[in-house]
């Protein structure tokens, strides 16, 4: 089942990233368009193709299965589907250490800058939250927290943003709470890419004991799961992850919700298995996201936090009222 | 609504009539509005001009920094320029109109000047901050002044170079905008107007790469960092430049319809020659 | 010896001790009830010795390398927690965790532990059922089942009894004893005096931090002992189908 769940998703990653490629204001035919993304045939069309429509696909890839993968570790180690880097402030968090890193000029000064501040700022947040809804808080803990952490790093971003002395930063607030991949590059690609990938390596190799703790943390232990080993793993892996996504992408939300919920009946709700599947769901619906923005409003830019809050919102009250039906609130 | 509006519109008129029949030229003039500032410096007679917005004296928009160091500042706060007790405060046609509204209820005189948006609206802008200011006669020298300079720069030719107007989050002008006018008059043809863009407004990326300009004039870099002018970078923007002239000129001289769109028109006919 | 030794054993909750300096042996073959009152400290004396608690002394399982220590003692706690909807098969087979090398599916002796521990439990129809939509008493029995599955020489049960109906009670009590007898050492706290004087071989009585009582039933189930520890009287009688405890009222 696992297996068969794993191609299709792949069959749907490849179909959606073809698409990506394929829809765009400057309207290529798809002929026209694979010809020269591929051969380099015509001016033009290869530097829209290859720097544009390239790139976004390639990040929506990355930043969805990031943000899917991240939502299923967390919730994993959490035992809780409310867990979701957006919603209990990791993105956000992460946001405010790209800002910052942009801001103070310390981006501009070395590449790694600012994938790494952004990190830091997830890393901080990941802590806290584990440190308040940790083995025995409760959904209600980690939503406030959550509501807490993702307040004050929302604040500080617009704080930074209106004290930047560049005209345009303040209104980028948007950006940085929602998301967007319109006109991002190939240097973010090789920007968010081996942040994304190791984190994933790192994390995917966790679905064991994510499995194990299905039972509860003594019980975990006692099937030889190292805990604080594990936290820590998840800590930076999130942090990896997500960091890097929100640096080139600014903070996506629900992503890590929708994608694990949809999944979870499809794996036999195996930790182990929900990761990688995450990871793929993850990439479509930022694929599919991604796609309607440009469908919907192609001269705007669109945020896609807007869509899978849309999508994700609904979804996320269907979880506290169905957490609450059953008294675990 | 309306109607309060127009009454009060009628009011700010009958005040100015009123003052320039009354009391002459106003003596304590306080401009809230970069262009506004940039009209007033070149118009006011000494002691006249009390106050400028702050933001004339920021190296980056403004055309006229000297002459705006030897001013003090505003932010355009209404209780800032009230303090300041002036005769006619300048501002713009989109000047928070909260402030503008309380300046009036407090009995303060506020001419809002429209934005230009053609390089014949330029005279008339200068003739209108002359009036108010009283300074007819510096008015007709400042226009003469520039009609002169604008006819030795306007160039026509057969097949213009085709120009690409990109600003951070891809804002471009199109027809209707004083920077087209500004672009058409240095003798290029601007390709957002070819996209059928009118005024201001955003052209994708993509788009603007598929017209293939044969220039690409881009905003400048601002201090500080931002996501929007990432796209001035962008690696297919690059690539475009690759094969044509790209030049970063001073936003400052495009802005604001005064005789400083001259220095912006004179750079780019400059490029024919360079490029 | 596999089993559990206990040395000096100490586990501090806060400034106070919970348990002091005891010293306890159990081998293969035993199946132990742990007695004592509420707060005496069976589940601390049980997570201490697994080394899921900071403690003074030396535990014979605590000192193994977590890896070994999975694959030597196999624990049930309390607290009946699954956290996701999985197949009983599933939940089942995380007891086999250990036993798989990193990457490596499962084996078909995995499997068989598996089936057998299904068999045991009586849970052949429940396979494909989801574990979280079961009955208290049936996740019960699936949780056990999944601690038979891990096939280690030492299993330790938290009060394992609580909340089932007496035919499953009795059933459970059985295959605890069963395993004992299979040459398992199992360790099991539990508060029906009745069930440990019938299935265990042996009983250890915790009471103000140590140990007030230990050895085979018929010796520790004494009026002087449950009056002393319990603070109760109760029938007690040796029938034919094994020793009778009846608790029949509180003293004082």
């Amino acid at each position: 089942m696992g297996r068969g769940l794993v191609a299709g998703l792949l069959a749907l990653v490849a179909g959606l990233f073809a698409a990506s490629l394929l829809v765009g204001p400057a309207g290529l035919a798809p002929v026209q368009a694979l010809s020269a993304l591929i051969w380099g045939d015509a001016l033009a069309e290869t530097l829209v193709m290859r720097e544009i429509r390239l790139p976004r696909a390639i990040l929506a890839v990355l930043v969805g299965a990031a943000l899917g993968l991240a939502g299923a570790a967390m919730q994993g180690y959490l035992r809780n589907p409310l867990a979701e880097p957006g919603l209990i402030g990791v993105s956000g968090s992460a946001a405010l250490g790209a800002v910052l890193a942009l801001q103070t000029g310390l981006a501009a000064a070395h590449v790694l800058a600012l994938p790494f501040a952004a990190l830091s700022g997830a890393v901080l947040a990941v802590l806290i939250i584990l440190a308040l809804a940790g083995p025995r808080g409760g959904s209600i803990t980690l939503i406030l927290a959550g509501i807490a952490v993702s307040a004050l790093a929302g604040a500080l971003t617009s704080l930074v943003l209106n004290l930047s002395p560049n005209p345009f930063a303040a209104s980028e607030i948007v950006f940085w709470m929602m998301g967007s991949l319109q006109d991002r590059s190939m240097t973010h690609v090789w920007l968010a890419a081996p942040f994304i990938g190791l984190g994933a390596v790192v994390l995917l190799a966790q679905g064991r004991k994510f499995d194990a703790l299905t039972l509860g943390e003594d019980a975990a232990v006692s099937m030889g799961v190292h805990l604080g080993r594990l936290r820590l793993t998840l800590v930076l892996g999130v942090a990896s992850m997500v960091g890097a996504a929100t640096a080139v992408a600014g903070a996506i939300g629900f992503v890590g919700l929708v994608v694990p919920h949809i999944l979870r009946p499809l794996v036999g709700a195996r930790p182990s298995v929900l990761l990688p599947a995450s990871a793929l769901g993850g990439a479509v619906l930022v694929l599919m996201a991604d796609i309607a923005v440009r469908v919907i409003l192609p001269t705007r830019d669109l945020k896609l936090g807007v869509l899978t809050a849309i999508v994700g919102a609904p979804l996320f009250l269907h979880l506290i009222y169905k957490t609450r039906a059953q008294g675990q609130l | 609504m309306a109607l309060r509006r127009a009454s009060s519109s009628l009011a700010a008129a009958l005040a100015i009539w009123a003052g320039a029949v009354g009391a002459g030229p106003p003596e304590r003039v306080v401009s809230i509005n970069l262009c506004t500032d940039q009209l007033a410096m070149m118009l006011a007679a000494p002691g006249q001009l009390v106050s400028i917005s702050r933001i004339s004296q920021d190296p980056n928009v403004s055309v006229m920094l000297e002459q705006a160091l030897g001013y003090p500042i505003n932010s355009g706060q209404g209780e800032e320029v009230f303090r300041l007790q002036p005769d006619l405060v300048l501002a713009g046609q989109f000047t928070s109109s909260y402030t503008v509204g309380l300046l009036r209820r407090l009995g303060v005189e506020v001419v809002q000047l429209p934005i230009v948006s053609s390089l014949d609206a330029i005279p008339d802008a200068i003739r209108e901050v002359g009036h108010l200011l009283g300074q007819h006669v510096q008015a007709e020298a400042v226009i003469a002044d520039f009609t002169a300079d604008l006819a030795g720069l306007q160039q026509a030719r057969d097949t213009p170079p085709r120009a690409a107007l990109h600003y951070a989050n891809n804002y471009t002008s199109g027809e209707n905008s004083l920077a087209h006018e500004i672009l058409t008059a240095a003798g290029f043809a601007n390709i957002a107007a070819e996209a059928g863009l009118s005024g201001g407004g955003t052209l994708a990326m993509e788009r603007l790469i598929m017209l293939m300009p044969d220039l690409v004039i881009s905003g400048q870099p601002y201090p500080g960092a931002s996501r929007s002018e990432e796209v001035l970078r962008h690696p297919a923007m690059r690539g475009l430049r690759d094969r044509h002239a790209g030049h970063a000129l001073a936003d400052a001289e495009w802005v604001c319809g005064t005789p400083a769109v001259l220095r912006a028109i004179a750079r780019l006919a400059d490029l024919h020659e360079g490029g | 010896m596999t089993g559990l030794t206990l040395t000096d054993f100490s586990v501090a909750r806060g400034p106070c001790d919970v348990l002091r300096d005891i010293s306890l042996s159990i081998g293969p073959g035993e199946c132990v009830g742990l007695l004592g009152p509420n707060g005496a400290g069976k589940t601390t004396l049980m997570r201490g010795a697994l080394g899921l608690m900071k403690h003074r002394g030396r535990s014979s399982l605590s000192d193994l390398p977590l890896q070994t220590r999975a694959k030597t003692v196999a624990w049930l706690p309390q607290a009946r927690e699954i956290a996701w909807p999985v197949s009983v098969e599933t939940l089942i087979a995380l007891g086999r965790l250990p036993h798989l090398a990193p990457g490596a599916k499962p084996s078909t002796a995995d499997q068989a532990a598996i089936d057998s521990a299904i068999a045991r439990m009586g849970l052949e129809g429940f396979r494909d059922r989801i574990a979280t939509q079961l009955s208290g008493g049936e996740q019960a029995r699936v949780l056990i089942a999944r601690a038979l599955a891990q096939a280690t020489p030492v299993l330790m049960v938290d009060e394992p009894a609580a909340g089932l109906d007496p035919a499953h009670q009795i059933t459970l009590m059985q295959t605890l004893a069963t395993e004992a007898t299979g040459g398992r050492c199992v360790i099991t706290s539990m508060h029906d005096l009745g069930l440990a004087a019938r299935f265990c071989t042996r009983l250890v009585v915790l009471s103000r931090g140590g140990v007030a009582a230990d050895g085979p039933p018929h010796r520790v189930l004494t009026p002087e002992m449950l009056a002393d520890v319990f603070q109760i009287r109760a029938h007690i009688a040796q029938t034919e189908h094994g020793p009778i405890v009846q608790p029949v009222g509180v003293i004082g």
